[in-house]
């Protein structure tokens, strides 16, 4: 295995570098959280960093012909192969590296992917890739929760009940996306035993990201990120919430914020504190009843959304992460 | 306890009895490729094997990557090539569609990936036996496409392959197409060339000023739409133009560095020609139907039949001058496709039609005819080149084709 950089943990905001990996160049939305959430990658992972983009906003919205955002090396990637490219990435490195074909030195490489490219069709190659410990590589999910790029269709990590072109209400069927979104960082990490890092993240907390970019980088092998992007297209709310709505996902409990290190769950910030009761889940009506996209839901919709995420908390082995629930007469 | 030394897997400068799928692992490791990734799938499979063997004995130092998909497989090469790795990989049949999407952007991305394509009829139903119609499938996208005819050949074209496609002036990905059983695991003596010898005729890849490395913050593949993609194919395209002198270039001196190789005889690297002089009567085929095609043309000599037979090496860049000159002087081409083309002109295969398309130009035309036959590994034996000859001479003999494209050893 190559080496990995120096990336300290940073102590609080004012010691976040200042120096850009991804600057002007791009054309991405008004508020959009997936922009922050590269700028805040690049970051924290520094000058001596190949990134990989899978198809997507972050590729079709950042890099068009004749202007980039990238100071970095940067490839696009086809839409399913975040997993695929970071592997290959870090494998020609490392083979040329160990044969004297190339000037050691660790590099990181990073590839990252949207939900639909993350959760839905990349998930065979996301999974390969951190099966192959010997490769140091991050791959992170930028999840918006909608195929954002082609029209706003939905995913596999589009919330139930979402407005979507694809899933639109109509005098029928109000709710046309029945599914729960995948839960996917914990369906990564206890499937992946030898994966030493997965965590979630949100750009509302930058620092945090900042960090979990910097520890998923240092610890060695594959790792993973799945990070909450509030979309104003998608989610259909006023640019400036962006940050809020962020903040709410996690407030209301809906979203947790983890790291996995070595198989060892750590909450952290409001997830932890409602973890431990020291604070109290918003009402996710509160998160609801800010984005368009749930505007056709109605009290009782709400009142079942609700239900799940109570049961997520109240009834799950592992409280908001892992849904198995203990059978009450073996223990 | 004692141990016995295990004997090296093969030796390099020596004659080794082995498939053709053996001989492309001894050129990859003769080649020093960097990453290799393999998926299961019969017949090409048989050439991981014997990479995993390579490399598990200490014979072979590279990354050996066995990937979950076809398109992992191609996706994972495609980036190791663009941080400069050396690359190899393969499929066969549904193997090499699951990989399609990663298949075509290897081509757009101009990465110049080694493929080996065992080739395999297509799902469904289920075939383990050759048909070309899976590497068919990449003719227009920018990959070079190499059918190949003994497993001598196979290690040749491959030490060829990568001399091309990393040419900066090229930079395309190129397929060697080994047919089903009948090449990837039939065994025969080969010429092993020395492994010095490799290294002088294959220079290091060097990915250049498009090389992905920090030192070099390029980006690559950004979206261009309507603005660039035409002047980017058309750079593809000047590129598959380029080969053609690259191609000759590095074919002519492989020949040189190699005493052993099997295009000795072959003057042409896109082309081989057997008794086509004064022939009547052209054959063209490809891959091992070389083998019955050439038994039935000693036979039918023998007879006092001017029969010859054209083999089209490079399919892709198809060699359309040489193939011109070549069969300009018979009376009649049989054309032998392993493939099928549903719906196409005249119901024909791929080469047929290609073929036809290459001849139409020419001031006097051949009576071209098509044969489909050996689909699915069926053999195609000495009688069945024999049929095809008959027909096609009944059109030199009648002046009129009753029927362009035959089906040959059908049950009705």
């Amino acid at each position: 295995m190559t080496t990995v950089q120096e990336l300290p943990q940073i102590r609080g905001v004012k010691n976040i570098p200042l120096v850009e990996g991804f600057t002007s160049g791009h054309r991405t939305c008004q508020g959009c959280e997936s922009a922050l959430v590269m700028r805040l990658m690049i970051k924290a992972a520094g000058p001596r960093t190949i990134v990989l983009g899978s198809t997507g906003c972050m590729y079709v919205a950042n890099t068009t012909y004749y202007s980039t955002p990238w100071v970095v090396p940067w490839m696009h990637t086809q839409l399913g192969s975040s997993g695929s490219a970071a592997t290959g990435t870090a494998a020609g490195l490392a083979s040329m590296m160990r044969k004297g074909k190339m000037k050691e030195e660790p590099i990181n490489v990073i590839a990252f992917c949207g939900d639909g490219g993350g959760v839905d069709m990349g998930l065979s190659a996301i999974s390969a890739a951190l099966q192959h410990d010997e490769y140091n590589l991050l791959i992170l999910c930028y999840d918006n929760e909608s195929y954002a790029n082609t029209d706003i269709q939905v995913s596999g990590a589009s919330p139930w009940g979402a407005n979507s072109t694809f899933s639109p209400p109509g005098k029928e069927h109000r709710i046309m996306n029945k599914r729960w979104k995948k839960n996917m960082a914990p369906m990564l990490a206890t499937g992946h035993p030898d994966c030493r890092y997965v965590a979630t993240a949100c750009g509302s907390y930058g620092l945090d990201f900042n960090n979990k970019i910097r520890r998923a980088l240092t610890i060695g092998g594959p790792t993973f990120i799945h990070s909450i992007d509030p979309c104003p297209k998608g989610w259909d709310y006023d640019p400036k919430f962006s940050h809020e709505l962020g903040m709410l996902a996690i407030e209301t409990g809906l979203w947790v914020q983890y790291e996995i290190i070595d198989g060892e769950l750590i909450l952290n910030g409001p997830s932890r504190a409602i973890a431990r009761g020291i604070r109290k889940r918003k009402p996710i009506e509160d998160y609801l009843l800010r984005q368009g996209r749930f505007a056709h839901l109605t009290p009782e919709d709400i009142k079942y959304f609700q239900e799940r995420v109570d049961e997520s908390w109240e009834e799950w082995w592992l409280p908001g992460v892992i849904p198995l629930k203990k059978n009450e007469e073996e223990d | 306890m004692t141990t016995t030394a295990q004997p090296a897997l093969f030796q390099s400068g020596t004659e080794e009895l082995i498939s053709g799928s053996e001989a492309i692992a001894i050129a990859c490791a003769l080649a020093d490729v960097d990453v290799i990734t393999a998926y299961p799938i019969r017949p090409y499979d048989t050439v991981m094997q014997y990479v995993a063997k390579l490399k598990a004995d200490g014979a072979f130092d590279c990354d050996f990557i066995v990937a979950e998909s076809e398109h992992s497989q191609f996706e994972i090469v495609k980036h190791a090539s663009a941080v400069g790795a050396r690359t190899f990989c393969g499929s066969s049949g549904v193997g090499w569609f699951y990989a399609f999407e990663a298949i075509t952007v290897t081509a757009g991305l101009r990465m110049p990936v080694v493929a080996m394509v065992g080739n395999r009829a297509l799902d469904d139903p289920g075939a383990f036996g050759v048909e070309h119609n899976d590497a068919m499938a990449v003719r227009d996208l920018g990959w070079m496409l190499y059918w190949v005819a003994t497993a001598q050949e196979a290690l040749d074209a491959a030490l060829l392959a990568y001399r091309v496609a990393e040419d900066p002036s090229v930079f395309l990905p190129m397929a060697l197409s080994c047919d089903g059983s009948f090449l990837t695991h039939s065994q025969a003596i080969v010429n092993v060339p020395a492994a010095q010898q490799v290294q002088q005729y294959l220079p290091p890849y060097d990915r250049g000023r498009l090389q992905l490395h920090p030192d070099n913050p390029i980006t690559v593949a950004p979206q261009v739409n309507e603005d660039w993609l035409m002047e980017i194919r058309r750079q593809a395209d000047e590129a598959m133009r380029r080969s053609v002198g690259v191609i000759k270039e590095a074919y002519a001196e492989l020949n040189e560095v190699f005493p052993s190789s099997s295009f000795q005889d072959q003057p042409s690297p896109f082309i081989e020609e057997y008794e086509t002089e004064d022939a009547d009567i052209v054959i063209v085929g490809m891959g091992t139907l070389a083998l019955p095609v050439r038994v039935a043309i000693r036979r039918l000599r023998e007879q006092g039949r001017k029969i010859g037979f054209l083999r089209v090496k490079f399919f892709r860049p198809f060699a359309t001058e040489e193939i011109r000159e070549a069969l300009s002087r018979c009376k009649a081409v049989c054309v032998v496709d392993r493939d099928y083309s549903f719906g196409s002109p005249s119901y024909g295969g791929v080469l047929f039609n290609d073929l036809r398309s290459a001849l139409y130009p020419l001031e006097s035309r051949p009576h071209i005819l098509n044969f489909i036959a050996g689909l699915g590994g069926r053999e195609v034996h000495v009688n069945d080149v024999n049929e095809m000859v008959d027909i096609t001479q009944k059109a030199v003999d009648t002046g009129k084709i009753d029927q362009e494209t035959t089906w040959i050893g059908v049950r009705e």
